[in-house]
This record gives structure tokens, sequence and C-alpha cells, in this order.
């Protein structure tokens, strides 16, 4: 895709969107109570506790859900694209979106995945690939 | 049970303006168009209206979807409201229903209109991409941030994600899908101000493009112009006026999930519909087998199921069979759904055409499409936040 909208870097943000710059995907965490959290906010919402912070994960995760999107909503978006959200491995229902670099018709819901960065100035957006190991 | 502040409401007036793709009256005519006539409706005049709310407001961003403000349509109704709302927040479109609700109970009001505008046609008219949810800025920011960067422009994108998840989960099928839209196009056949009357086969349906699979172009809701208006009276008030009063029997709320960008669940229900649904059946004695019809939320069709079973109508897991073939669902069946065409195929009024189309069922306005006896319906408004409201009449 050429035509990405990015993301604005904000502060409870910034972080994730820059974490691949080293190559490792980072989640927020409470160091209180250990819940990942994400989105980011300031506070943790499980334990209300302020030690939070981006600490590395493992990259991988399964395919809660996806879908193939064939409209072109903008001049120059490539179609058809798979637009997945991830179950990372880490936590129950610890979800992030992202799209599938797969072949569309081998998508599928549960499908193994990890992580593989694609980056965009400051940015570098989390992907997913089929993860074959 | 305390007395509840929606048992001292009812509603007595309500309208809608046309409806136009695009619409040649601007948002603020149209507003004007539905209020008086919503007002007229209740046997009242607009000096005795003394509040007004609407969801959201007013903003230049977001297509259209926000064209009015009540203190500009106060202006224009020549009236001097005591109590005002605009509520971009919170419990979906019906926040300033409920919100209306407690000023009247707490006599901050009495004769409240509420009105929801939409000139979303009008917008895209002149920019088709107006009404994506990128936004004109350079990046995206708030809860956006997380799927426009994937090419994700558009709200089916993610209810898609939902649909997918549940037709894995629970092995539904598109043609179970499709019988959602396929009763919706029934029904608006029967409406004068829908916007698509056409008929519609499952065939059609299963021949239609996808856009976002496993959504096609009819789970899609269509933007439009237009505006509908409810007038909310005290009941003290409301015994004496033109039309039979509609109790607010109950009403429930909630936000959470998508409204904070935070997925809970599964991805194959919308656990804060499921809380509202709770809040709902706490306030009444009504259960969900004595709703004479129910107008459902249906932004894009797998709202429908989603919402049928927040709401208890069928089990988790069991709306896909429940209207698989659509009998069940049609204006002579068990529970008649979206009897005025939903939001698929009489527009998107955003929420306000399912609480209009009640109205015209307990008044027994629906001429064709009217269900026998009607006495009880179920509504539910939202996508991201969550209302639903049942009303009652005598
Ligand atoms: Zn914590």
């Amino acid at each position: 895709m050429t035509q990405r909208k990015l993301p604005k870097l904000e502060p409870e943000t910034a972080a994730y969107w820059t974490s691949g710059a080293d190559g490792a995907l980072r989640i927020q965490r409470c160091a209180d109570c250990g819940t990942y959290q994400h989105p980011p906010f300031p506070h943790c919402s499980t334990c209300h506790g302020e030690s939070v912070s981006p600490e590395v994960v493992s990259g991988k995760g399964h395919l809660a859900s996806f879908t193939i999107n064939y409209e072109p909503w903008l001049p120059g978006l490539p179609v058809p694209f798979v637009f997945g959200v991830v179950e990372l491995a880490e936590q129950v229902q610890l979800y992030v979106f992202t799209n599938v670099l797969a072949e569309i018709d081998a998508v599928r819901v549960g499908m193994p995945l990890t992580v593989q960065f694609e980056q965009h100035g400051d940015v570098w957006l989390p992907m997913f690939r089929e993860d074959a190991a | 049970m305390t007395l509840l502040p929606e048992k001292l409401t009812c509603i007595t007036g309500a309208a809608q303006s046309e409806v136009g793709r695009p619409s040649k009256r601007t948002a603020l005519q149209l507003t004007a168009d539905a209020c008086l006539a919503a007002i007229a409706d209740a046997g009242l005049s607009p000096g005795d209206i003394d509040g007004i709310a609407t969801y959201p407001g007013k903003s230049s961003e977001g297509g259209g979807i926000a064209p009015v403000s009540p203190s500009e349509a106060a202006a224009v109704l020549g009236i001097e409201p005591r109590w005002i709302l605009a509520s971009a927040e919170g419990f979906s479109h019906m926040a300033p229903i409920f919100n209306a609700v407690t000023a009247i109970a707490c006599g901050l009001a009495r004769h409240v209109v509420v009105f929801r505008s939409v000139a979303q046609a009008q917008a895209r008219a002149v920019s088709r991409a107006s009404t994506l949810m990128s936004g004109a800025r350079e990046r995206v920011d708030g809860n956006n941030a997380w799927t426009v960067p994937y090419g994700a422009l558009s709200p089916i994108n993610t209810f898609a994600l939902y649909a997918q998840a549940y037709f894995a989960k629970y092995g539904a099928t598109e043609a179970q899908l499709g019988a959602i839209a396929v009763n919706s196009r029934a029904n608006a056949a029967h409406n004068a101000n829908a916007i698509y009357r056409k008929p519609l086969t499952l065939d059609d349906y299963l021949a239609s493009r996808v856009i976002s699979s496993p959504l096609r172009l009819f789970d899609c809701d269509s933007h439009i112009d237009g505006s509908t208006a409810i007038v909310l009276s005290h009941r003290d008030a409301a015994k004496d006026l033109r039309n039979p009063p509609l109790h607010i029997e109950a009403m429930g709320m909630a936000v959470g999930g998508l409204w904070v960008g935070r997925h809970e669940g599964d991805f194959t229900s919308l656990p804060a519909a499921h809380r509202a649904g709770r809040m709902l059946w706490e306030r009444t004695d009504l259960a969900p087998p004595d709703m004479d019809c129910a107008q459902i939320y249906d932004g894009f069709s797998i709202h429908v199921w989603m919402w049928m079973e927040a709401l208890g109508l069928v089990p988790p897991g069991e709306a896909c069979r429940f209207v698989e073939g659509g009998t069940r669902i049609a204006l002579d069946g068990e529970l008649p759904l979206n009897t005025g065409g939903g939001q698929l195929s009489a527009g998107r009024f955003h929420g306000y055409g399912h609480i209009h189309e009640a109205t015209v069922q307990l008044w027994g306005r629906g001429s064709e499409r009217q269900v026998r006896d009607a006495k009880t319906c179920v509504i539910s408004n939202g996508g991201y936040g969550y209302g639903a409201m049942i009303l009652r009449r005598d």
C-alpha cells in the first residue's frame, strides 16, 4: 500500500508506533499487577496504578478475526488486502490491529502469526505474517 | 422498584423530514421540517416546547454527520428553551433522549423536542472521501489511529471482523446474514419515505459485490440527508395531547469496547451492548417474549444479530438461525423486525429512523406495514455506544 495514512505520534501511543526501530514489538504493561493493555493508557485500567511502560513481547499470536477489503476507499489504495486483529500470545484478548501479509485465500481465523515491521519515516507499522515455526 | 425517570416520561409526537440522496433542502431546513411536524403531531405549538436536545451537536468534520446544533434549531423554531443539550458522547444516539427523560423527570422541562439530522449525502456530493474515518488531517489520531493506517478507512472493516468471527464461531452463513437485508427491503416497499424500495431477493444479495468480507454492499446502510424529531413530555402533560402517550417502559445504556478502542470479548458479540440490554430488562416487568416488534440498529446487517443477542431476544449464537429464511422476522412473524426498512433500506437516519418507526407501529400508522395489535416495541441504537429502549402503549 502506497497511500497509507500514518498514525500521529501521541504521548501515549508513540512507543507503540516506534517500537519496531530495533525490531521488537512492545506492549504497555503494568509493573504492579502485570497486566498488558492496548491501546496504551496513562494508568493501568486494571489496578489503577501508574507504573505502566512499554515492554518487549514475543511478537507472536494468532489471527482472532480478519476481513478481506475490496473497496479502494482512496485513490491509490491497492486492493484487495487483509485487515485483521491479532490476539497476542502474552495475554487472553490482548488485541492489535494489522494487515496480514499473506495470500488472501490462505488466511483463516486462528492462523499463527508473527510480527514484522514496515517503516514509514518515524513510524514502524507492526504487520503480521504466518508463523511457520 | 423506585420510581424511574422514564416512567414519568412519554413520547407524544414524532415526525421525519423528507429523505434525500441528496436533498435540495439544507440540514437546517430539514431539521425545522421534522421538529415542526413532530410538535404539531403532538398537538403542541413551538411555544410549548421548553427543552431541545440532539446528538451529536454541530461539527464541520465527519462529512455531514453533525450538521445542526440545538441552539440553531431553537432559533429557527422560535423557541426559548430552559434546557438544552448536545450529546456527542455516551450511550449512542439515544443519549439525548435519555438525558431529556431525566430533565423532564427533574422538572427542568415539560415538553422536549429531540432531533437527529444528517446531511451526509450532501457532504459526499462534494467529496466522496468526506465520510471516511481518516479526516482531513495529514495524520490520523485518536481511536482511528489503530485501524486507519491499515487501510481500514470505513467502519465496515471493523464490523467485518465481528461478522467473520461470528461466522467462524457459530457456523453462520452468508444466506443467513442476507435475510436481514432482504427483510428490510421487503418492509421498505411499504414505507414511502424509504430510500430503497425496489424488491431485493436473496439471490440479488448473494450476487452483490463484497465490500469487506463477509460483508457485501447490501449489508451496509446508506448515507442520506434527513431529520427525525421526537417530542417527549412529562406524563402529566401528555394526557390531553393529540396522540395516546407512548410510555418509555425502560431504557438501557452502556459504553465500552469499541467506543474507547479497547475491544472486549472474542469479536463475536458487543459486550457493552449486552450491558445495555441487562440494564433495560432490569427496569421493567416485561420480558423479551412480550415484544410485539423490534427496531434494531443496522448500521451494518451484522449489528442486528449482535443486538438481538445483546437484548436477549435470542440466545448467543442463535440470531443467525432465527432470521434464516425471514419467516420469523417478517411483518406477520413472531418478531417483526425493522418494519420500516431499517437503515439498510430506509436510510441512515442514524438510529432515529428506528425510534420513529416504533412510534409508527404503536400509533397504528403503519398502513400496509402495520404489525397487528402492536403495543410494545424494543428499540436499539448504536454500533460504538449502546442505547436501548422499550416503548409501550396502553
Ligand atoms: Zn495494574
